[in-house]
């Protein structure tokens, strides 16, 4: 190829540009905005003025920070761990019997597309004290009915119970995927050697399926340290009882939008984005890093 | 024998599954077609009812719905159409074009999905009220459109499956870049396509954070944010906050199940490959 100037390419530059000039625009200058406002007090109407660490150095004292860190890290678990553990024995399940998949598989997707906010209000008419779905079968039962979304665990369970009805399905079609993927003859060789179900389980499928694991784990880790939309429809903007349902993103929410303490608000967002990322390479080093041997 | 009664077993629990699924869909439809005292009732009312007309009119009665939906679908299609035209231009002139910095380009753009949207969202108010959009639909649509995911996703597609004598051939035609791209990249991209149209429209008329934040005007929402406030406001009368609920999940489900086989294949298709 001849040596051209650079402006000869400029048709491929003005069709990747679209991207890059929105991604400047509302990506990359509201993002370091937001690092530099974590530095500030701003009210949104009077001048910004400049406080060094103090917006942080706040956010240390804040019990309801802390609070809201620790409620997502454990609405984190207890709605990842049974998604996940569920979405890998439907697939195994799946690949296994052949007919009528794709009625399963639409079926399970379906929860997938659905919207936040319908389904939120859903969950909450189910998990509802006095005339609830999941009260009136305990009733029927004879055991006590329970204040779901009137006690600290009950609210956490209902949230957790929405975010597994609709992110397993979507795992078991990928995890089906990453199945279908895995060469048929190592399960032949598998066989040839004596290995029963449970040995081939765990020394071919699982190592096969580590980088499929690898992509749900950190598509459902920044996805759930950010969730917002589900405990804001079904208990309200204060996270309801106790604040048990009050996330990092809906504390950040409130303290821009509701209270317009905006340093303060950037300050919970860059602590988000660290958290975000710490996760993300933990999750890199469990699940990812073995597979280099 | 032993594998007859295996198979049984697979598929009774895979039923029980996808029960559960579709389960919630049944019982909102229960809730939109009673009256809401029947709700209240202990056992509750397990079967359809026939008051689906007086909930839908009483949530027309207390929500612009039909004005919400039509924002949400100028929203959704613009945003779609956008995301597709500028996402499909990127990812081939990625995939079958070498300039220079093109590797750098593609490196940021793999680390622009890294960063979380909805914590940049203070600035992105302050640029949005600088530009007068506030309350608009324009806030929605145009810092949505183009995304790095479909950029990434459709250059895996357009790399693999258009062969370089194919471009050549259409070049040594005397095709320009654009007219490759349209008689060339466009024809063999359709599936990809019609994955990445759904998934848009899908995230587009489910998104809720960021519309809650823009849109000030309670005359002028989309219709997450309608339904969102209808709850809030009539959180009691579950039969029809819950028929709100129906109407907003109806043409998405109905879009979904047409194009299901597509969407899963391309839902599948990224994540076993990336």
């Amino acid at each position: 190829m001849t040596k051209r100037g650079i402006l000869s390419y400029w048709r491929f530059y003005l069709a990747l540009s679209p991207f890059y000039i929105l991604f400047l625009i509302f990506g990359l200058y509201p993002m370091a905005s937001t690092i530099l406002l974590g530095f500030q007090k701003w009210d949104g109407f009077s001048p910004r003025t400049f406080v060094g660490l103090q917006n942080f150095a706040f956010l240390i004292e804040d019990s309801t920070f802390w609070l809201a860190l620790k409620n997502t890290v454990v609405l984190f678990f207890m709605s990842t761990v049974p998604t996940l553990a569920i979405a890998l024995v439907l697939a195994v399940m799946l690949n296994s019997a052949v007919r009528f998949s794709s009625v399963y598989r639409i079926a399970y997707f379906i929860p997938n597309i659905t919207s936040l906010v319908a389904a939120a209000i859903f969950f909450a008419a189910v998990f509802s004290t006095n005339f609830g779905l999941i009260n009136s079968g305990l009733r029927a039962l004879g055991i006590e009915t329970q204040d779901w979304l009137g006690q600290p665990w009950g609210i956490k369970i209902a949230i957790s119970t929405m975010i597994v009805w609709q992110w397993a399905g979507y795992n078991t079609i990928i995890y089906l995927a990453g199945l279908q993927a895995i060469p048929r003859e190592q399960y032949e060789a598998a066989k040839v050697d004596g290995a029963g179900a449970t040995r081939t389980f765990f020394s071919i499928t699982l190592p096969q399926l580590r980088p499929v694991v690898l992509f749900t784990v950190v598509t459902a880790t920044i996805g759930g340290l950010q969730t917002f939309t589900e405990p804001q429809v079904m208990v309200g903007n204060s996270g309801g009882v106790g604040q048990s349902g009050l996330t990092i993103v809906m504390y950040f929410y409130q303290q821009a939008f509701l209270n317009n303490d905006y340093g303060y608000a950037a300050a919970i967002a860059l602590s988000i984005f660290m958290l975000v990322l710490l996760f993300t390479a933990i999750n890199w080093k469990l699940v990812g890093g073995r597979g280099k041997q | 024998m032993r594998w007859h009664w295996r198979g049984a077993t697979l598929h009774v629990v895979l039923a029980i599954a996808g029960l559960l699924s579709l389960f919630p869909f049944y019982w909102t439809l229960v809730m939109a077609t009673n009256t809401t005292a029947d709700i209240y009732r202990f056992p509750p009312k397990f079967t359809l009812g026939s008051q689906l007309d007086d909930n839908v009119r009483a949530v027309l009665a207390n929500v612009a719905f039909f004005q919400s939906m039509g924002n949400t679908v100028v929203v959704a299609v613009a945003t779609t159409l956008l995301v597709l035209f500028f996402d499909s231009l990127a990812a081939f002139t990625f995939a079958k074009y070498r300039f220079p910095g093109r590797n750098a380009l593609f490196v940021i753009l793999l680390a622009t999905m890294l960063l979380p949207a909805q914590l940049g969202a203070i600035p992105q108010f302050q640029t949005m009220a600088a530009f007068g959009w506030v309350g608009s639909l324009k806030a929605l649509i145009i810092p949505a459109a183009a995304n790095a995911f479909g950029i990434f996703w459709l250059r895996q597609y357009f790399s693999s499956s258009i062969h370089d004598e194919l471009v050549e051939a259409a070049t040594l035609d005397g095709c320009g870049f654009l007219g490759v791209y349209r008689h060339v990249a466009l024809p063999s991209a359709r599936p990809a396509l019609a994955f990445l149209g759904i998934f848009t429209f899908v995230g587009s008329w489910n998104d809720y954070f960021w519309p809650l934040v823009v849109l000030t005007n309670p005359d002028h929402l989309t219709l997450q944010v309608a339904l969102s406030s209808l709850n809030r406001s009539h959180g009691v009368d579950y039969s029809m906050v819950m028929t709100g609920a129906l109407m907003a999940m109806v043409p998405l489900i109905v879009i979904f199940i047409v194009f299901a086989r597509q969407f899963i294949k391309g839902a599948t298709e990224g994540a076993v490959r990336g």
